[in-house]
């Protein structure tokens, strides 16, 4: 057990300057271009080979939790964006999930059909990124370019849907922002048509590299029974072979009816991570063509809930009736109140379990948000697989991790 | 695996413990008391029906003018059962102090110091309780109900001689 513990950086800086240790304590970060945001890291090295190595994080800590107790409901979903910058579309889903089932509020099916579309299309950006940066911290420079070339597609389709690029806030609570629009099939038609190439493509230049593999086989390998006891998620956990996924085990949005596999890795090293990556954005593909062809069969403009309490009515309504403008008034003035309780819904984002706690005391605000933010968590790992490996694998093993530091600070 | 099964076998484990039951969206919360929380996480962990070995999220509340002031809310998972456990713990304002996890779930660690961090909840035994999330010397815990949101002018050097002033560290 004592191989899981993680150090603090005092830890490691304070016998460093009593003279106590021949080992050299490095600093690596805050500004540090492999370390993906502003980590720092104290690396406790003897040589080359890392002794101990304590995460440092909170820099970019902007207190979201407590902003959002100053929102109403609604307005909150915009703060939840700038949290995993990489997967906003995922933090709204898991935020809005939460407060729906607060309210126990019935969604239309259009509405989950293109939120499970847009997740997936966040899975697969998000991986992009990951996918991209990874390989070009390992010296692999084209990968970048292919990736990021692939991304800006999906970016156009979030512009397309939400206007925004990144801080889409597009999923809010009871459905969607709004109706998605007509040329949104056939832009993600031609995007995942694509894609399936281009997935080959990247793989034809890392899959079998003899220096990606020399780099990243058998590299910051991780037990199932460690994984699960420091609480690492998603796709770093697959890797290691725990056959666990939360659109399988709790399905959400309906992904239950949805045909898909969870790709499992065996070694749980960084190589492992790569090839489960990259196995999910061909599933996530494929849920994506599903999705696509459940939509073309669904009556567009219902995509938000017809509970007057909780979404506004729509415009022409609000000129004939007036109860419709009274709901209207009071939705944009006060918002909806929850019934007092709490609720926690749990998502599986990009990076893992990400989860929202809320709390309700029955105003139209939340009492107290929380979220699970599995960056945070899986930082955690971190030394456990750093430890007695060179100081190289420790910028491949944060790129393997696929850490967004504004989702660890919040 | 339905809330009921799970129910049953701890009440018939700890019959004393629960104090509150809450099965609202077909999830399941218990309240327990403080004193039983090692030894209900412990027995539900090393379980050999159940297997929550999976400490999913650890988080606190502050119910300010409330008494126990504070709760810390665990929740549990099972990769056997893919059933999720919501255990409560309050913790008086006078005593805020809950007995830390990281002895059982190593990944209670940064979320105990988080919760430290932010609200102010001590948890014994841990093994380095300390800030995670805001700086070292900062004094108090914003996610307190009785910390407003509040504002910090931004310090240039035009201005920084008046706003330092305030600050507790100048003093030192």
């Amino acid at each position: 057990m004592s191989t899981l513990t993680i150090p603090s950086p005092q830890d490691l800086v304070a016998p460093a300057q009593r003279g106590e240790r021949e080992s050299m304590v490095l600093n690596m970060g805050p500004h540090h271009p492999s370390t993906h945001g502003v980590l720092r890291l104290v690396v406790d090295l003897d040589g080359e080979t890392v002794v101990d190595v304590a995460p440092d994080v909170g820099f970019l800590h902007t207190g979201i939790e407590k902003t959002m107790e100053s929102k109403t409901y609604q307005k909150a979903v915009v703060l939840t964006d700038r949290m995993d910058y990489l997967a906003p579309l995922s933090n709204n889903l898991s935020y809005v999930l939460a407060v729906e089932k607060l309210l126990e509020c019935e969604i239309p099916e259009r509405a989950q059909t293109a939120r499970v579309l847009l997740t997936e299309l966040t899975r697969i950006g998000s991986h992009l990124v990951w996918l991209g940066t990874h390989a070009l911290d390992l010296a692999a420079m084209s990968v970048f370019l292919y990736a990021f070339r692939e991304r800006e597609q999906i970016l156009d389709i979030f512009e397309l849907v939400s206007g925004a690029r990144m801080m889409t806030s597009y999923f809010r609570v009871g459905g969607l922002a709004y109706d998605l629009p007509a040329d949104f099939s056939p832009t993600v038609q031609l995007f995942l048509d694509g894609f399936g190439r281009n997935i080959d493509e990247y793989e034809d230049l890392l899959t079998n590299n003899p220096l990606w593999l020399e780099r990243t086989v058998g590299v910051g390998a991780i037990t199932a029974d460690n994984a699960i006891a420091l609480g690492l998620t998603g796709a770093n956990m697959r890797a290691a072979g725990v056959s666990y996924d939360m659109r399988k085990m709790v399905p959400y949005i309906g992904y239950e009816t949805y045909d898909f596999e969870v790709p499992v890795g065996k070694n749980g090293d960084i190589y492992d991570r790569y090839l489960v990556r990259i196995a999910e954005m061909r599933q996530s593909r494929k849920i994506a063509y599903q999705a696509l062809e459940r939509l073309q069969h669904m009556p567009s403009g219902d995509y938000v809930t017809h509970d007057r309490k909780i979404a506004p009515p729509p415009k022409h309504e609000i000129t004939h009736s007036m109860e419709s403008l009274i709901h209207h008034f009071k939705l944009w003035t006060e918002g909806f109140k929850p019934p007092i309780g709490d609720a926690y819904s749990a998502i599986e984002s990009p990076r893992g379990i990400h989860g929202t706690y809320i709390v309700s005391d029955g105003s139209p605000k939340p009492y107290r948000v929380h979220f699970r933010a599995p960056s945070f968590i899986n930082l955690q790992a971190l030394p456990h697989m750093a430890r007695g490996r060179y100081l190289a694998d420790l910028v491949a093993l944060i790129a393997s991790m696929d850490p967004v530091l504004g989702e660890v600070d919040r | 695996m339905d809330n009921q099964t799970v129910l049953v076998q701890i009440q018939a484990a700890f019959p004393a413990t629960i104090t509150e039951i809450d099965e609202r969206h077909g999830d399941l919360k218990l309240r327990i008391s403080r004193e039983s929380l090692l030894a209900v996480m412990q027995w539900l962990r090393d379980h050999a029906e159940l297997q929550y070995t999976f400490l999913e999220s650890v988080t606190g509340v502050d119910y300010l003018g409330r008494d126990p002031r504070f709760e810390v809310v665990y929740h549990l998972f099972s990769f056997r059962h893919f059933h999720r456990l919501c255990l409560k713990v309050g913790a008086p304002e006078a005593d805020p102090v809950v007995p830390s996890l990281t002895g059982l779930f190593p990944t209670a660690n940064w979320q105990e110091r988080e919760a430290y961090d932010l609200l102010g909840i001590e948890f014994s035994d841990h093994p380095a309780l300390q800030r995670i999330l805001m700086p070292d010397d900062w004094i108090g815990h914003p996610l307190r109900k009785d910390v407003p949101l509040g504002y910090e002018e931004v310090a240039f050097t035009f201005n920084q001689d008046r706003i330092y002033a305030h600050k507790p560290f100048a003093k030192e």
